[in-house]
Protein backbone atom coordinates (compact mmCIF):
# COMPACT_ATOMS: atom_id res chain seq x y z
CA UNK A 1 0.00 0.00 0.00
CA UNK A 2 1.32 3.45 -0.85
CA UNK A 3 1.17 6.18 1.74
CA UNK A 4 -2.25 7.72 2.12
CA UNK A 5 -2.93 11.27 1.06
CA UNK A 6 -4.21 13.21 4.02
CA UNK A 7 -6.69 15.45 2.25
CA UNK A 8 -10.15 15.79 3.74
CA UNK A 9 -13.27 15.42 1.62
CA UNK A 10 -15.57 18.39 1.17
CA UNK A 11 -18.75 18.19 3.25
CA UNK A 12 -21.53 16.96 0.95
CA UNK A 13 -24.19 19.45 -0.05
CA UNK A 14 -27.86 19.12 0.86
CA UNK A 15 -30.82 21.08 -0.42
CA UNK A 16 -31.58 24.41 1.26
CA UNK A 17 -35.18 23.21 1.57
CA UNK A 18 -38.39 25.23 1.62
CA UNK A 19 -37.57 27.11 4.82
CA UNK A 20 -34.23 28.62 3.79
CA UNK A 21 -35.72 32.04 4.56
CA UNK A 22 -35.73 31.33 8.28
CA UNK A 23 -31.97 31.11 8.29
CA UNK A 24 -30.96 33.54 5.59
CA UNK A 25 -33.87 35.98 5.30
CA UNK A 26 -35.99 35.62 8.46
CA UNK A 27 -38.02 38.75 7.72
CA UNK A 28 -39.41 36.97 4.67
CA UNK A 29 -40.25 33.91 6.77
CA UNK A 30 -42.44 36.23 8.85
CA UNK A 31 -40.42 37.28 11.87
CA UNK A 32 -37.93 39.86 12.97
CA UNK A 33 -34.97 38.54 14.93
CA UNK A 34 -31.65 40.05 13.87
CA UNK A 35 -30.40 43.56 14.35
CA UNK A 36 -29.48 43.51 10.69
CA UNK A 37 -30.19 40.93 7.99
CA UNK A 38 -27.38 40.27 5.56
CA UNK A 39 -27.24 40.80 1.83
CA UNK A 40 -29.25 44.01 1.32
CA UNK A 41 -26.21 46.28 0.83
CA UNK A 42 -24.52 45.02 -2.32
CA UNK A 43 -23.84 48.59 -3.46
CA UNK A 44 -24.50 51.37 -0.96
CA UNK A 45 -25.31 54.98 -1.86
CA UNK A 46 -21.62 55.81 -2.12
CA UNK A 47 -20.85 53.09 -4.67
CA UNK A 48 -19.64 54.44 -8.01
CA UNK A 49 -20.96 53.61 -11.44
CA UNK A 50 -24.19 53.23 -13.30
CA UNK A 51 -27.17 52.41 -11.07
CA UNK A 52 -29.04 49.40 -12.35
CA UNK A 53 -31.73 46.99 -11.30
CA UNK A 54 -31.47 43.30 -12.07
CA UNK A 55 -34.58 41.16 -12.01
CA UNK A 56 -36.11 37.98 -13.29
CA UNK A 57 -37.78 34.68 -12.64
CA UNK A 58 -36.43 31.24 -11.94
CA UNK A 59 -38.43 28.81 -14.07
CA UNK A 60 -38.60 25.05 -13.59
CA UNK A 61 -38.82 22.26 -16.14
CA UNK A 62 -42.62 22.51 -16.32
CA UNK A 63 -42.41 26.21 -17.22
CA UNK A 64 -43.60 27.36 -13.79
CA UNK A 65 -41.91 30.07 -11.76
CA UNK A 66 -40.11 28.75 -8.70
CA UNK A 67 -41.31 30.67 -5.67
CA UNK A 68 -38.97 29.54 -2.94
CA UNK A 69 -35.55 30.34 -4.37
CA UNK A 70 -32.74 32.20 -2.67
CA UNK A 71 -30.11 33.82 -4.89
CA UNK A 72 -26.77 35.28 -3.95
CA UNK A 73 -24.91 37.69 -6.19
CA UNK A 74 -21.17 38.40 -6.22
CA UNK A 75 -19.77 41.13 -8.41
CA UNK A 76 -16.90 43.54 -8.93
CA UNK A 77 -17.36 47.30 -8.64
CA UNK A 78 -17.61 49.62 -11.63
CA UNK A 79 -13.81 49.68 -11.87
CA UNK A 80 -13.65 45.88 -12.04
CA UNK A 81 -12.38 45.28 -8.50
CA UNK A 82 -13.82 42.71 -6.10
CA UNK A 83 -14.13 43.69 -2.44
CA UNK A 84 -11.73 40.97 -1.35
CA UNK A 85 -8.12 40.98 -0.12
CA UNK A 86 -6.95 38.72 -2.95
CA UNK A 87 -7.95 41.17 -5.63
CA UNK A 88 -5.36 43.93 -5.91
CA UNK A 89 -6.86 47.35 -5.42
CA UNK A 90 -9.37 48.85 -3.06
CA UNK A 91 -13.06 49.38 -3.58
CA UNK A 92 -14.87 52.53 -2.50
CA UNK A 93 -16.51 52.65 0.94
CA UNK A 94 -20.03 51.34 0.72
CA UNK A 95 -19.38 48.91 -2.10
CA UNK A 96 -19.70 45.34 -0.90
CA UNK A 97 -20.40 43.41 -4.06
CA UNK A 98 -22.39 40.68 -2.35
CA UNK A 99 -26.14 40.50 -2.20
CA UNK A 100 -28.83 38.06 -1.24
CA UNK A 101 -32.38 38.05 -2.54
CA UNK A 102 -35.39 35.75 -2.47
CA UNK A 103 -38.15 35.16 -4.96
CA UNK A 104 -41.61 36.53 -4.18
CA UNK A 105 -43.84 33.85 -2.63
CA UNK A 106 -46.76 34.77 -4.91
CA UNK A 107 -45.11 35.59 -8.24
CA UNK A 108 -41.59 34.14 -8.15
CA UNK A 109 -40.10 37.49 -9.19
CA UNK A 110 -36.74 38.46 -7.72
CA UNK A 111 -34.72 41.62 -8.13
CA UNK A 112 -32.06 43.81 -6.59
CA UNK A 113 -30.54 47.24 -7.10
CA UNK A 114 -26.83 47.54 -7.63
CA UNK A 115 -24.22 49.18 -9.83
CA UNK A 116 -23.06 47.78 -13.12
CA UNK A 117 -19.72 45.99 -12.66
CA UNK A 118 -16.66 46.67 -14.78
CA UNK A 119 -14.57 44.18 -16.72
CA UNK A 120 -12.33 41.97 -14.59
CA UNK A 121 -9.11 40.14 -15.40
CA UNK A 122 -9.38 36.64 -16.80
CA UNK A 123 -6.80 33.87 -16.87
CA UNK A 124 -3.57 34.24 -18.79
CA UNK A 125 -3.91 37.89 -19.63
CA UNK A 126 -7.46 37.76 -20.95
CA UNK A 127 -10.24 40.12 -19.96
CA UNK A 128 -13.65 39.00 -18.73
CA UNK A 129 -16.67 41.00 -19.79
CA UNK A 130 -18.66 42.67 -16.99
CA UNK A 131 -20.69 40.03 -15.19
CA UNK A 132 -22.46 39.19 -11.96
CA UNK A 133 -21.85 35.76 -10.45
CA UNK A 134 -25.03 34.11 -9.20
CA UNK A 135 -25.58 31.20 -6.83
CA UNK A 136 -29.04 29.66 -6.67
CA UNK A 137 -30.43 27.42 -3.94
CA UNK A 138 -33.92 26.12 -3.26
CA UNK A 139 -35.95 23.12 -2.27
CA UNK A 140 -35.26 20.47 -4.90
CA UNK A 141 -31.80 21.84 -5.77
CA UNK A 142 -29.33 19.41 -4.23
CA UNK A 143 -26.17 21.41 -4.89
CA UNK A 144 -26.30 25.19 -5.31
CA UNK A 145 -26.25 26.20 -8.99
CA UNK A 146 -23.66 28.68 -10.28
CA UNK A 147 -24.29 30.86 -13.27
CA UNK A 148 -23.23 34.26 -14.59
CA UNK A 149 -25.23 37.25 -15.73
CA UNK A 150 -23.71 39.24 -18.60
CA UNK A 151 -25.06 42.48 -20.08
CA UNK A 152 -26.74 42.86 -23.47
CA UNK A 153 -25.16 46.26 -24.12
CA UNK A 154 -21.62 44.86 -23.73
CA UNK A 155 -21.74 42.97 -27.02
CA UNK A 156 -18.11 43.61 -27.90
CA UNK A 157 -16.79 42.55 -24.50
CA UNK A 158 -19.11 39.56 -24.43
CA UNK A 159 -17.85 38.42 -27.81
CA UNK A 160 -14.31 38.35 -26.40
CA UNK A 161 -15.20 36.86 -23.03
CA UNK A 162 -13.22 33.66 -22.40
CA UNK A 163 -15.96 32.06 -20.33
CA UNK A 164 -18.77 32.71 -22.80
CA UNK A 165 -16.54 31.47 -25.58
CA UNK A 166 -15.85 28.25 -23.75
CA UNK A 167 -19.48 27.25 -24.13
CA UNK A 168 -19.36 24.95 -27.11
CA UNK A 169 -23.00 25.41 -28.08
CA UNK A 170 -23.24 28.95 -29.37
CA UNK A 171 -27.03 28.93 -29.13
CA UNK A 172 -26.80 28.41 -25.37
CA UNK A 173 -24.62 31.46 -24.78
CA UNK A 174 -27.56 33.84 -24.97
CA UNK A 175 -29.02 32.26 -21.80
CA UNK A 176 -26.38 34.26 -19.90
CA UNK A 177 -27.21 37.66 -21.42
CA UNK A 178 -29.51 39.96 -19.46
CA UNK A 179 -31.80 42.17 -21.58
CA UNK A 180 -31.57 45.90 -20.96
CA UNK A 181 -34.70 48.03 -20.59
CA UNK A 182 -34.90 51.69 -19.73
CA UNK A 183 -38.11 53.06 -18.33
CA UNK A 184 -38.42 56.53 -16.79
CA UNK A 185 -34.64 56.79 -16.77
CA UNK A 186 -34.29 53.64 -14.68
CA UNK A 187 -32.13 50.88 -16.11
CA UNK A 188 -33.48 47.38 -15.56
CA UNK A 189 -31.81 44.20 -16.75
CA UNK A 190 -34.07 41.20 -17.18
CA UNK A 191 -32.51 37.82 -16.45
CA UNK A 192 -34.80 34.80 -16.35
CA UNK A 193 -33.14 31.59 -15.24
CA UNK A 194 -34.43 28.32 -16.72
CA UNK A 195 -33.50 25.37 -14.58
CA UNK A 196 -34.43 22.77 -17.15
CA UNK A 197 -35.76 22.20 -20.65
CA UNK A 198 -35.89 24.50 -23.62
CA UNK A 199 -33.33 27.32 -23.36
CA UNK A 200 -31.99 25.85 -20.14
CA UNK A 201 -29.62 28.36 -18.57
CA UNK A 202 -25.94 27.50 -18.67
CA UNK A 203 -24.75 26.48 -15.22
CA UNK A 204 -21.12 26.19 -14.30
CA UNK A 205 -19.05 23.85 -12.24
CA UNK A 206 -16.70 26.40 -10.75
CA UNK B 1 7.03 31.89 -2.33
CA UNK B 2 3.92 29.72 -2.16
CA UNK B 3 0.80 31.42 -3.35
CA UNK B 4 -2.76 30.19 -3.09
CA UNK B 5 -4.09 29.09 -6.45
CA UNK B 6 -7.10 27.31 -7.84
CA UNK B 7 -9.52 25.36 -5.73
CA UNK B 8 -9.51 21.62 -6.06
CA UNK B 9 -12.23 20.47 -8.37
CA UNK B 10 -15.48 19.62 -6.65
CA UNK B 11 -16.10 15.86 -6.53
CA UNK B 12 -19.48 15.61 -8.21
CA UNK B 13 -19.75 11.89 -7.44
CA UNK B 14 -19.50 12.65 -3.74
CA UNK B 15 -22.20 15.32 -3.80
CA UNK B 16 -25.78 14.42 -4.61
CA UNK B 17 -26.73 14.51 -8.30
CA UNK B 18 -29.14 17.26 -9.36
CA UNK B 19 -31.78 14.73 -10.41
CA UNK B 20 -33.07 12.10 -8.01
CA UNK B 21 -36.61 10.79 -8.64
CA UNK B 22 -36.97 9.69 -5.01
CA UNK B 23 -36.69 13.34 -4.00
CA UNK B 24 -39.55 14.44 -6.20
CA UNK B 25 -39.01 18.19 -6.08
CA UNK B 26 -35.63 17.69 -7.74
CA UNK B 27 -37.24 16.24 -10.86
CA UNK B 28 -38.40 19.54 -12.41
CA UNK B 29 -35.65 21.63 -10.78
CA UNK B 30 -32.61 19.75 -12.03
CA UNK B 31 -30.68 20.92 -15.07
CA UNK B 32 -30.52 18.29 -17.79
CA UNK B 33 -27.50 19.72 -19.57
CA UNK B 34 -24.03 19.05 -18.25
CA UNK B 35 -22.45 21.75 -16.12
CA UNK B 36 -19.80 23.77 -17.95
CA UNK B 37 -16.51 23.28 -16.13
CA UNK B 38 -14.83 26.58 -15.43
CA UNK B 39 -11.22 27.03 -14.42
CA UNK B 40 -11.06 29.47 -11.52
CA UNK B 41 -10.73 33.16 -12.22
CA UNK B 42 -10.73 36.07 -9.84
CA UNK B 43 -14.54 35.87 -9.87
CA UNK B 44 -14.44 32.46 -8.21
CA UNK B 45 -11.45 32.78 -5.84
CA UNK B 46 -12.89 35.87 -4.19
CA UNK B 47 -16.04 36.11 -2.10
CA UNK B 48 -17.78 38.25 0.49
CA UNK B 49 -16.02 39.14 3.72
CA UNK B 50 -17.95 39.38 6.98
CA UNK B 51 -17.00 40.89 10.29
CA UNK B 52 -18.31 41.30 13.80
CA UNK B 53 -20.10 44.44 12.67
CA UNK B 54 -22.42 42.25 10.61
CA UNK B 55 -23.80 40.18 13.48
CA UNK B 56 -24.58 40.46 17.19
CA UNK B 57 -22.96 38.53 20.01
CA UNK B 58 -26.11 36.65 21.00
CA UNK B 59 -27.01 35.55 17.48
CA UNK B 60 -25.56 32.08 18.09
CA UNK B 61 -27.79 31.31 21.09
CA UNK B 62 -31.09 30.02 19.72
CA UNK B 63 -32.41 29.19 23.19
CA UNK B 64 -32.51 32.89 24.01
CA UNK B 65 -32.19 34.91 20.77
CA UNK B 66 -35.95 35.00 20.24
CA UNK B 67 -37.15 34.38 23.79
CA UNK B 68 -39.03 36.86 25.91
CA UNK B 69 -37.03 38.24 28.83
CA UNK B 70 -36.76 35.57 31.54
CA UNK B 71 -38.02 32.80 29.27
CA UNK B 72 -36.32 30.31 26.95
CA UNK B 73 -37.04 27.89 24.14
CA UNK B 74 -38.57 24.52 25.01
CA UNK B 75 -36.70 21.32 24.18
CA UNK B 76 -33.60 19.28 24.75
CA UNK B 77 -30.81 21.81 25.29
CA UNK B 78 -27.86 21.14 23.00
CA UNK B 79 -24.55 22.66 22.00
CA UNK B 80 -23.68 22.23 18.33
CA UNK B 81 -20.03 22.94 17.83
CA UNK B 82 -17.10 22.12 15.60
CA UNK B 83 -14.59 23.52 13.18
CA UNK B 84 -14.70 24.74 9.63
CA UNK B 85 -11.69 23.37 7.74
CA UNK B 86 -10.62 23.17 4.13
CA UNK B 87 -9.67 20.00 2.28
CA UNK B 88 -6.05 20.58 3.26
CA UNK B 89 -7.09 20.36 6.91
CA UNK B 90 -6.47 24.05 7.51
CA UNK B 91 -8.95 25.90 9.73
CA UNK B 92 -10.99 28.68 8.14
CA UNK B 93 -11.04 31.60 10.58
CA UNK B 94 -13.64 34.38 10.68
CA UNK B 95 -16.01 32.69 8.27
CA UNK B 96 -19.76 33.12 8.52
CA UNK B 97 -21.86 30.13 9.60
CA UNK B 98 -25.65 30.46 9.56
CA UNK B 99 -28.11 27.82 10.76
CA UNK B 100 -31.86 27.29 10.76
CA UNK B 101 -34.05 24.54 12.14
CA UNK B 102 -37.47 23.40 13.32
CA UNK B 103 -38.36 23.68 16.99
CA UNK B 104 -38.35 20.72 19.39
CA UNK B 105 -41.75 19.63 18.07
CA UNK B 106 -40.64 19.65 14.44
CA UNK B 107 -42.40 22.92 13.51
CA UNK B 108 -40.75 25.76 11.63
CA UNK B 109 -41.46 29.41 12.28
CA UNK B 110 -42.36 30.05 8.66
CA UNK B 111 -45.55 31.21 7.04
CA UNK B 112 -45.43 28.22 4.69
CA UNK B 113 -45.17 25.59 7.44
CA UNK B 114 -48.60 24.25 8.42
CA UNK B 115 -47.57 21.16 10.40
CA UNK B 116 -49.89 20.66 13.38
CA UNK B 117 -47.09 20.70 15.96
CA UNK B 118 -47.18 24.02 17.83
CA UNK B 119 -44.98 27.06 17.37
CA UNK B 120 -42.81 27.72 20.41
CA UNK B 121 -43.34 31.41 21.24
CA UNK B 122 -39.78 31.62 22.53
CA UNK B 123 -38.03 30.00 19.60
CA UNK B 124 -37.18 31.70 16.31
CA UNK B 125 -35.13 28.93 14.78
CA UNK B 126 -32.12 30.69 13.28
CA UNK B 127 -28.63 31.60 14.40
CA UNK B 128 -25.35 32.82 12.98
CA UNK B 129 -21.76 33.22 14.06
CA UNK B 130 -18.24 33.75 12.79
CA UNK B 131 -15.61 31.08 13.34
CA UNK B 132 -12.77 32.14 15.64
CA UNK B 133 -9.10 32.31 14.62
CA UNK B 134 -8.92 28.48 14.85
CA UNK B 135 -11.95 27.92 12.64
CA UNK B 136 -14.05 26.98 15.68
CA UNK B 137 -17.75 27.77 16.03
CA UNK B 138 -20.52 26.94 18.46
CA UNK B 139 -24.26 27.37 18.80
CA UNK B 140 -26.58 26.74 21.71
CA UNK B 141 -30.02 25.57 20.68
CA UNK B 142 -32.66 22.90 21.25
CA UNK B 143 -32.60 19.62 19.40
CA UNK B 144 -35.07 19.90 16.52
CA UNK B 145 -37.91 17.43 16.19
CA UNK B 146 -38.56 15.14 13.23
CA UNK B 147 -41.34 16.29 10.92
CA UNK B 148 -43.43 14.88 8.08
CA UNK B 149 -43.14 16.22 4.54
CA UNK B 150 -44.90 15.66 1.26
CA UNK B 151 -42.87 13.42 -0.99
CA UNK B 152 -44.11 9.86 -0.88
CA UNK B 153 -47.21 9.55 1.31
CA UNK B 154 -45.33 8.85 4.51
CA UNK B 155 -41.94 10.55 4.64
CA UNK B 156 -40.39 12.01 7.79
CA UNK B 157 -37.30 14.14 7.96
CA UNK B 158 -34.80 13.03 10.56
CA UNK B 159 -33.94 15.69 13.14
CA UNK B 160 -31.64 18.10 11.34
CA UNK B 161 -30.14 21.56 11.39
CA UNK B 162 -29.63 23.40 8.09
CA UNK B 163 -26.24 25.07 7.76
CA UNK B 164 -24.87 27.68 5.37
CA UNK B 165 -21.10 28.31 5.22
CA UNK B 166 -19.09 30.83 3.18
CA UNK B 167 -15.33 30.27 3.38
CA UNK B 168 -13.19 32.87 1.65
CA UNK B 169 -14.31 32.35 -1.95
CA UNK B 170 -17.53 32.14 -3.92
CA UNK B 171 -16.24 28.74 -5.12
CA UNK B 172 -16.51 27.42 -1.56
CA UNK B 173 -20.12 28.41 -0.94
CA UNK B 174 -22.01 25.53 0.63
CA UNK B 175 -25.35 24.69 2.19
CA UNK B 176 -25.81 21.38 3.94
CA UNK B 177 -27.72 19.70 6.76
CA UNK B 178 -26.47 18.27 10.05
CA UNK B 179 -28.09 15.09 11.40
CA UNK B 180 -27.73 13.48 14.82
CA UNK B 181 -26.09 10.19 15.70
CA UNK B 182 -28.48 7.32 16.31
CA UNK B 183 -31.53 8.65 14.49
CA UNK B 184 -33.30 5.77 12.68
CA UNK B 185 -34.94 8.20 10.24
CA UNK B 186 -31.59 9.12 8.63
CA UNK B 187 -31.38 5.89 6.64
CA UNK B 188 -34.98 6.28 5.45
CA UNK B 189 -34.83 9.89 4.27
CA UNK B 190 -35.01 10.51 0.49
CA UNK B 191 -33.15 13.81 0.90
CA UNK B 192 -30.30 12.19 2.83
CA UNK B 193 -30.27 9.42 0.26
CA UNK B 194 -29.74 11.79 -2.64
CA UNK B 195 -26.10 11.36 -1.55
CA UNK B 196 -24.91 8.18 -3.23
CA UNK B 197 -21.95 7.24 -1.04
CA UNK B 198 -22.71 6.01 2.52
CA UNK B 199 -19.33 7.37 3.62
CA UNK B 200 -20.44 10.82 2.49
CA UNK B 201 -23.71 10.52 4.42
CA UNK B 202 -21.75 9.65 7.56
CA UNK B 203 -20.00 12.98 7.22
CA UNK B 204 -23.32 14.73 7.88
CA UNK B 205 -24.03 12.90 11.13
CA UNK B 206 -22.93 14.73 14.26
CA UNK B 207 -21.76 12.40 17.04
CA UNK B 208 -22.71 12.89 20.65
CA UNK B 209 -19.79 14.71 22.27
CA UNK B 210 -19.96 13.94 25.98
CA UNK B 211 -16.70 15.77 26.66
CA UNK B 212 -18.27 19.01 25.51
CA UNK B 213 -21.52 18.64 27.41
CA UNK B 214 -22.13 20.91 30.34
CA UNK B 215 -23.04 18.57 33.24
CA UNK B 216 -26.61 19.02 34.51
CA UNK B 217 -27.19 21.66 31.84
CA UNK B 218 -26.63 21.02 28.09
CA UNK B 219 -25.73 18.02 25.94
CA UNK B 220 -23.31 18.46 23.03
CA UNK B 221 -22.92 17.29 19.43
CA UNK B 222 -19.84 17.86 17.28
CA UNK B 223 -20.11 18.83 13.63
CA UNK B 224 -17.05 19.66 11.57
CA UNK B 225 -17.49 21.17 8.13
CA UNK B 226 -14.98 20.86 5.31
CA UNK B 227 -14.96 23.37 2.47
CA UNK B 228 -13.01 23.07 -0.74
CA UNK B 229 -9.25 23.41 -0.46
CA UNK B 230 -6.91 25.01 -2.95
CA UNK B 231 -3.56 24.28 -4.36
CA UNK B 232 -0.47 26.22 -3.44
CA UNK B 233 1.78 26.93 -6.32
CA UNK B 234 5.46 27.64 -6.48
CA UNK B 235 4.89 29.17 -9.85
CA UNK B 236 3.61 32.50 -10.85
CA UNK B 237 -0.05 32.85 -9.96
CA UNK B 238 -1.60 33.52 -13.33
CA UNK B 239 -5.23 33.49 -12.29
CA UNK B 240 -5.37 37.19 -12.87
CA UNK B 241 -3.03 37.05 -15.80
CA UNK B 242 -0.54 39.58 -14.49
FE1 LIG C 1 -35.62 21.19 7.32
Amino acid sequence: MPQSLDYLKETPSQTAGPYVHIGLAPGAAGFDIYGQELGWDIAGPNAQGERIRVEGLVIDGTGSPVKDVLLEAWQANAAGIYAHPEHAGAVEDGFRGWGRVITDFATGEWGFDTVKPGSVPGRNGTVQAPHINLWIVARGINVGLNTRLYFEDEAEANAADPVINMIEWENRRQTLIARRNETDGKVVYRFDIRLQGENETVFFDI
Amino acid sequence: MLKPGEFYQRDREWHPPAYDPNYKTSVARSPRQALISLENTVSEITGPVFGHGDIDAGDNDLIYNYAKPGESAIGERIILHGRVLDENGRPLPHTLVEIWQANAGGRYRHKKDTYLAPIDPNFGGCGRTLTDENGYYYFRTVKPGAYPWRNWVNNWRPAHIHMSIFGTAFAQRLITQCYFEGDPLIAKCPIVNTIPDPAAIDRLIAPLDLNATIPLDTIAYKFDVVLRGRRSTLFENRLEGN
